[in-house]
């Protein structure tokens, strides 16, 4: 927009002017809509048990209080909160090697390679790509339990691997962005295709590689049905885990009897813990997802 | 049910025709079509391990009973049967409606309003607030609003208040439920849906826009005759990945349940219903059966979607 539309804008008709005072109701009802949930939930971490009902909704909470509702969240059952969290970091993080390795190069040769069934592996791709990935948690649960992987890292790490969605988003990278003559010059220069892949193609991949990853990392992250099913007990992930904290919160559960009782500020903690490291992924990519969130869109 | 996972930024898939493979030389070709093997290899094996097998699997196990004997149609029989099933369908129906429609009107107004601001760095802030609630997908996002819609710790108590809540039992009575799904589902996922669809509006060039506007043509009426048949292809791909992705309700549903002893029932979804056979009946049968009814529904949509949508052009 430039200096002409601003000048068209001032002489809009009543009608018009009513237009816009709407729209700006409207985009300031969902920035609050979205918005308040996540502010409560930063300063609710802060606050005693009796503050959380007593002090208003947005008056922050106290030092004092954040480090007792630590101590408490790092207490319960030894300090299993550690354990929840570094399950999820250490499932996540295997996933997203395994789908980077596999996903890469498959996208790269389904978009740049002829062989027999590209075609068919195309169109599975993009069939599976579309379907939820909570429709195939039974089954898969079904076929781990008939292998006796149940209970195993394996169990999350591997599902977690196939990523359809990573495949289909490279392919379309190199099959829009990546000159084959590039790739035919490397060849005639004697490289071998592994060589051309690896020195040639992968550098260029280096955007939708990182996007791959993020959509691979905050899926499995926040990926709830299948480590529920397939890992319980101490080798949940902290998704898991909230849950397992839900139930000796008093509060949402009277019967809780357990030995430690968890109040809401500390469950308030514990859910902002869970999401900590993606709210940190989001807010420093987000320039560079935006781009890649709108990179298809612009293209015309 | 993950609603920001695989939904935005589907890039613009303009598959375009191959070229000949006959620019190169031969032994290239065969040398290439030999590699490409070893590249897509590994997604192959996962593919099939994760994606084939289970489907083939599930299906084998919902037409046998636990003894291994073939049963035919009689597990489907019997979950049909089930005095759980129906409300299952209703109450996950009724979910599904409400979202999509919300989801529809809403993401389409505000992605037209996001791009009718003026000031770049205001548009891009107030996508990014609309988007980042897609960080908190998963039974996290849940626990957050059991506090929000708590009446006595919520930050919107009063809205609470104005509707007659006075205790979080109330507010999750089994009647609001499906809005309240709807509410929660819209808060994690329609960010990404405004981001993509705002990348669709930017691609209107500019002198279309001026020019509807030299031809007299309000912010309305361009919004309905240039921009909206311009989005139409995003919204009804919208609409079928929600329908798909909303069917498999379950971490909300659990997560309620678990907080309000059962007030919330155990088998409100038909994924919940499909542990419950798994794992309070050991009737993996059954669960198999529910398994294959959800995963036809998804597959249905998404075969329906990648033959009939212009989305995805095949080469």
């Amino acid at each position: 927009m430039n200096a002409t539309s601003t000048r068209r804008r001032q002489q809009l008709t009543p009608g018009a002017w009513l237009g816009r005072a709407a729209a700006i109701v409207v985009a300031v009802f969902f920035v609050v809509f979205f918005a308040v949930p996540i502010v409560w939930l930063l300063l609710a971490a802060g606050k005693s048990p009796r503050g959380l009902i007593t002090t208003g909704a947005f008056t922050p909470g106290t030092l004092g209080d954040l480090a007792a509702n630590w101590s408490t969240l790092v207490h319960f059952q030894d300090g299993i909160i550690f354990r929840w969290l570094e399950n999820s970091a250490s499932y996540s993080l295997a996933a997203l090697v395994i789908t980077l390795v596999t996903t890469i190069p498959a996208g790269y040769a389904l978009a740049l390679g002829q062989f027999r069934g590209r075609r068919l592996l195309l169109t599975t791709t993009l069939v599976v790509m579309l379907i939820p990935n909570t429709a195939l948690v039974l089954p898969i649960f079904l076929e781990l339990s008939a292998v006796h992987l149940i209970g195993q890292p394996l169990a999350v790490i591997l599902p977690f691997s196939f990523y359809p969605f990573g495949v289909y988003l490279t392919y379309i990278y190199f099959s829009t962005s990546v000159p084959r003559d590039l790739l035919d010059a490397a060849r005639i220069d004697g490289c071998g295709e592994v060589a051309v892949f690896r020195r040639v193609a992968m550098p260029l991949a280096r955007p939708v590689i990182a996007l791959v990853g993020f959509f691979s990392f905050v899926a499995n992250w926040n990926n709830f049905f299948l480590p529920f099913l397939t890992v319980p007990g101490p080798r949940s992930p902290i998704q898991v885990g909230l849950t397992e904290l839900l139930s000796n919160v008093p509060a949402f559960n009277p019967t809780a009897a357990g030995v430690t009782t968890i109040e809401l500020p500390t469950l308030a903690l514990a859910a902002l813990l869970a999401v900590t490291p993606v709210l940190l992924i989001f807010l420093f990519s987000q320039r560079f997802l935006v781009a890649g969130l709108t990179a298809g869109g612009t293209k015309e | 049910m993950s609603l920001t996972q695989g939904t935005p930024l589907v890039a613009d898939p303009v598959t375009r025709g191959r070229r000949r493979a006959g620019r190169h030389d031969r032994a290239v070709t065969a040398r290439w079509a030999r590699i490409s093997y070893v590249f897509v290899s590994g997604y192959v094996v996962l593919a099939v391990a994760f994606g084939v097998l289970p489907t083939l699997y599930a299906l084998w196990m919902s037409v046998v009973d636990s003894s291994g004997s073939f049963v035919g149609v009689q597990n489907f029989v019997d979950v049909y049967g089930d005095f759980r099933f129906l409300p299952a369908v209703l109450h996950v129906g009724a979910f599904v409606v409400i979202w999509l429609v919300a989801l529809m009107l809403l993401v389409t107004v505000l992605a037209l309003v996001v791009h009718s601001i003026g000031r770049r760095w205001l548009s891009t802030s107030v996508r990014f607030v609309y988007y980042i609630p897609g960080a908190l997908a998963g039974a996290a996002s849940v626990v957050l609003w059991l506090f929000v819609l708590n009446p006595t710790v919520s930050p919107v108590s009063a809205v609470l208040h104005a509707f007659g809540f006075e205790t979080f039992v109330q507010t999750v009575s089994p009647g609001n439920l499906p809005v309240i799904f709807a509410i929660i589902a819209f808060w994690t996922g329609a960010g990404g849906w405004i981001v993509v669809m705002y990348g669709a509006l930017n691609s209107i060039p500019t002198e279309v826009l001026e020019a509807a506007r030299l031809d007299g043509a309000g912010a309305v009426r361009t919004a309905l005759h240039v921009q909206l048949p311009m989005m139409r292809k995003w919204i009804s791909y919208m609409a079928i990945m929600s329908l798909a992705a909303g069917t498999q309700l379950f971490v909300e549903p659990r997560v309620l349940s678990q907080a309000t002893q059962g007030v919330v029932p155990v088998d409100y979804s038909l994924n919940q219903l499909a542990y419950l056979f798994a794992f309070q009946q050991e009737d993996l049968n059954g669960s198999a059966a529910i398994a294959v009814i959800l995963l036809v529904v998804s597959l249905a949509l998404s075969v329906f979607f990648v033959i009939r949508g212009g989305l995805f052009e095949r080469d």
